[in-house]
């Protein structure tokens, strides 16, 4: 019945006589479906509504003051070693003067109604979100971080926290049981340099709402969007010494952590210094919270969604460079699909963009400094010292500015140094399995515990693995996840105490 | 006879791979709001200037100029072949089209048009858009069709898929290819009627296997056509296919791409999973119908610095 297609000189074209695109290049060894034909031109993010100062001061009692040594130091773009501004160096009397401004807010402040401190921090919020792309932009400047992470992730995730934490401010009575509580004091706040802002919304936000006032010290090579959030309190017209951010290295948050003024230290950053402010603060009576370190497993099960798996893998590894505490980098993948979830995970990593952070097309930006850059490159050197086999892609690398290519380790043993010690940069550390007890017991096996990662298709197996899993966060089938609402933070040397939520809330508050 | 292939080792069973192993086939599960996030990436692409003008260049090639309504006349087939010989008369620069689509009533039209030209005719076939004719008849009609055209765009049963009825399915998809010869065989997935991801992978398996050239998203006729999520699953899952059996099956997205924007989209998402052995028609197509002519004004934009009105591209 079927008609066969007619053989005679009306025999339909060839398809070798379609139009052609340039043939393609056969890839070079060892490079599966190689892309070169459609590069992507430079699409950098504009820098003309940006405004630098040469020069800044520290914010104490709601102005910019000259620090007390007249010391400014430079703060580089990580991605051209140019200096993009000088900034204060302070001291031990400017610290004193910053906890002095705040005291002195701080009676005014928390007497304010929960109402009228929420209108300031909705008002920090907006002003936040109407200056993003500043914002955006200086953060990629100063820290190296990619522009389409600064922009659709740091920033927003940023205002979420104020605006989540303005409508709490007027809501406490309702938070506990105990009662609304009442605020501490003047808060010591040191944060790191990996997510400046980011970071510096979740501390300020929670102290403010529940009426205490702050001391902050951003990270010495990240410090300009905390200089600009500085000027967005001054532009909402926040009260004078509510938020004081004071910038300088490793003394001036080691004096402001000491200070006798402070009711409450929160630091967020190496598990080193954070046991070195804890043995500091021993005795002192006052509190603690501590977000240090993580060496995350993410634990891939055989009947996971596989690309989407080695998706998150992705994410969880790579994303800002690798410079996050909760980064997955520790990949336990279940041994029957090791093979092929690994040549997926290759294909991945070697579309990775790595470049200009100004580049909207940039997966992978700059190293935050030369000192983090020597700790990445010395602990991927003993990882090969130690026998285990090295993958990066043949990605280039611009000459200036410090960088380091997208790394997957392999033949990976639990004793290993780059299995037990977290990089802090794009590095990761892959182990195998072979059952989920197994799984959960190499997961466990660190002497830290903030998050982890599962990837299956099995609900009650997520539940299970949760349930055993020593991390202060879970995802399940995703990762890097964050909500103002979810309450953040770790176990064992990962630290102690929560960031969002009620439980971030009750960290501000007293309630004896 | 027909088989129920219910779970993964039948399914593999079915196919050339017989041993029991963990690598992905057309059974493996895919999680939703992971893929809508990859898909949002290549969306979120920066493509300016040079990789623009290459981009739209590339998407000329690459379309199937499209016609398939009920109104469709002689009249109506020449504007449209004229339109894809020389998308823009006295700009020689401009590349022609892949192919021109139409229903087989007017393949002959179409054939007649382009004779001596690059460009070939693929017609619909097998009932489309909906495939619920007698499987007789599909088979009739794709032979029919294929007299005239190069390539053939068939319909997938999605109600044999709803029924759980995959070797139906597969026999259907083989049985034309065997009645088309040495044209080309593009399977229509009609991704929108299948009920989700893990369906839209499991269909482009069953089509790949049972002889397909191209998997091809959607008649246009259903609502949703063509999305990026589903074009990520099926990319993937071509990838997958050529690691398994060492042939590589084109993609086509059709339906609903009417912005260069959108066509830059797909065409990212190929390059990034697929890369540059499928950036050629022979690998790549769109199926649209209003498509070309923003193509168009995207490339003069680039070369001269503003758009120009739409007035200025001939209909079609």
């Amino acid at each position: 019945m079927a008609t066969s297609p007619p053989k005679t000189s009306a025999r339909p074209k060839s398809l070798d006589l379609l139009p052609d695109a340039p043939v393609p290049a056969e890839g070079e060894a060892g490079v599966e479906f190689p892309n070169r034909l459609f590069e992507y031109e430079p699409a950098k993010e504009s820098t003309e509504h940006v405004r630098l100062e040469d020069r800044y001061g520290l914010f104490i009692g709601g102005r910019f003051v000259n620090p007390h040594s007249k010391a400014h130091h430079p703060t580089i773009n990580p991605a051209t070693e140019e200096q993009l501004a000088l900034v204060a160096e302070a001291d031990a009397s400017d610290v004193d003067r910053a906890v002095e401004a705040a005291s002195r807010a701080f009676l005014q402040w928390s007497r304010l109604s929960g109402g009228q401190r929420a209108r300031f921090l909705f008002r920090l919020a907006r002003l936040l979100q109407e200056r993003s792309r500043e914002l955006a932009v200086v953060e990629s400047l100063d820290g190296g971080k990619p522009i389409r992470e600064s922009r659709d992730f740091d920033v927003p995730a940023a205002a979420q926290h104020l605006f989540y934490h303005a409508g709490w401010a007027d809501k406490l009575g309702f938070a506990f049981a105990a009662g609304p509580g009442r605020a501490l004091g003047v808060i010591g706040q040191v944060i790191p340099w990996n997510f400046p802002l980011l970071m510096l919304a979740w501390k300020v936000a929670p102290a403010l709402a529940t009426g205490n006032t702050v001391v902050l010290k951003p990270a010495e090579t990240t410090p300009l969007t905390a200089l600009l959030f500085a000027d967005i309190c001054r532009q909402a017209e926040l009260p004078p010494g509510v938020v004081n951010i004071v910038t300088g290295g490793p003394e001036v948050g080691a004096a402001l952590v000491r200070h006798p003024g402070l009711a409450k230290v929160a630091f967020t950053g190496s598990t080193a210094v954070g046991k070195e402010i804890q043995r500091a603060l021993a005795g002192s009576g006052k509190r603690l919270s501590l977000e240090l370190g993580g060496k995350a497993a993410h634990v891939i099960f055989e009947d996971s969604p596989i690309d989407q798996a080695v998706e998150g893998v992705v994410n969880g590894i790579f994303f800002n460079q690798g410079h996050v505490c909760c980064a997955g980098s520790r990949l336990l993948v279940q041994e029957s699909i090791a093979e092929p979830f690994l040549r997926r995970l290759r294909l991945r990593v070697s579309r990775l963009r790595v470049g200009d952070p100004l580049d909207k097309n940039t997966d992978i930006g700059a190293i935050n400094s030369r000192a983090q850059l020597d700790r990445i490159e010395a602990l991927v050197q003993a990882g090969v010292g130690e026998g285990a086999h090295l993958y990066q892609p043949g990605c280039e690398l611009p000459d200036r500015g410090f960088w380091f290519p997208p790394s997957i380790f392999t033949g990976v043993a639990p004793a290993h140094r780059i299995a037990r010690e977290e990089i802090f940069g794009p590095v990761l550390a892959v182990m195998t399995f072979r059952t989920p007890k197994e799984a959960v017991e190499r997961a466990n096996n660190t002497r830290y515990g903030l998050s982890a990662g599962v990837w299956t298709s099995k609900g009650s197996r997520i539940l299970w693995m949760s349930q055993r899993l020593r991390a202060g966060v879970v995802w399940a089938n995703t990762y890097n996840q964050f909500d103002p609402a979810s309450p953040f933070g770790g176990y064992r040397e990962s630290g102690f105490g929560r960031e969002g939520g009620v439980q971030g809330l009750a960290e501000y508050l007293e309630f004896s | 006879m027909d088989g129920w292939v219910h779970n993964r080792d039948q399914m593999r069973n079915s196919a050339a791979a017989s041993t029991l192993s963990a690598t992905p086939d057309g059974a493996v599960s895919l999680d939703q709001v992971a893929v809508e996030a990859r898909a949002r990436l290549f969306s979120s692409r920066s493509v300016k200037r040079g990789s623009k003008l290459f981009a739209c260049n590339l998407i000329i090639t690459c379309t199937d100029l499209t016609t398939l309504e009920g109104s469709d006349t002689r009249g109506r087939v020449e504007v449209l072949c004229a339109k894809a010989m020389r998308p823009v008369p006295d700009d020689a620069t401009i590349p022609a089209v892949a192919a021109v689509c139409v229903y087989p009533s007017q393949a002959a039209t179409a054939r007649r048009c382009l004779q001596g030209s690059p460009v070939v005719v693929a017609s619909v076939a097998t009932g489309f858009p909906s495939g619920q004719v007698p499987a007789e008849v599909k088979i009739a009609e794709a032979g029919e069709a294929a007299r005239f055209a190069e390539e053939i765009d068939m319909v997938m049963d999605r109600g044999a898929f709803l029924e759980g009825r995959h070797l139906k399915v597969q026999q259907e998809i083989a049985g034309v290819k065997e009645a088309i010869g040495d044209r080309h065989l593009k399977v229509i997935l009609e991704t929108g009627e299948l009920g989700g991801l893990d369906q839209v992978r499991r269909a482009s398996w069953l089509a790949m296997e049972a002889g397909a050239d191209f998997i091809k998203t959607s008649t246009g006729k259903i609502q949703p056509a063509a999305t990026l999520p589903v074009a990520v699953v099926m990319l993937e899952a071509i990838r997958d296919f050529a690691w398994a059996t060492g042939r590589e099956i084109g993609f086509k997205p059709a339906g609903g791409i009417r912005s260069a924007k959108q066509a830059v989209a797909y065409l990212v998402a190929v390059n990034e999973i697929l890369g540059d052995r499928w950036l050629r028609p022979q690998r790549f197509r769109i199926g649209a119908s209003s498509l070309l002519n923003d193509v168009l004004m995207q490339i003069y934009k680039e070369r001269r610095g503003g758009y120009q009105s739409p007035q200025d591209f001939s209909e079609a």
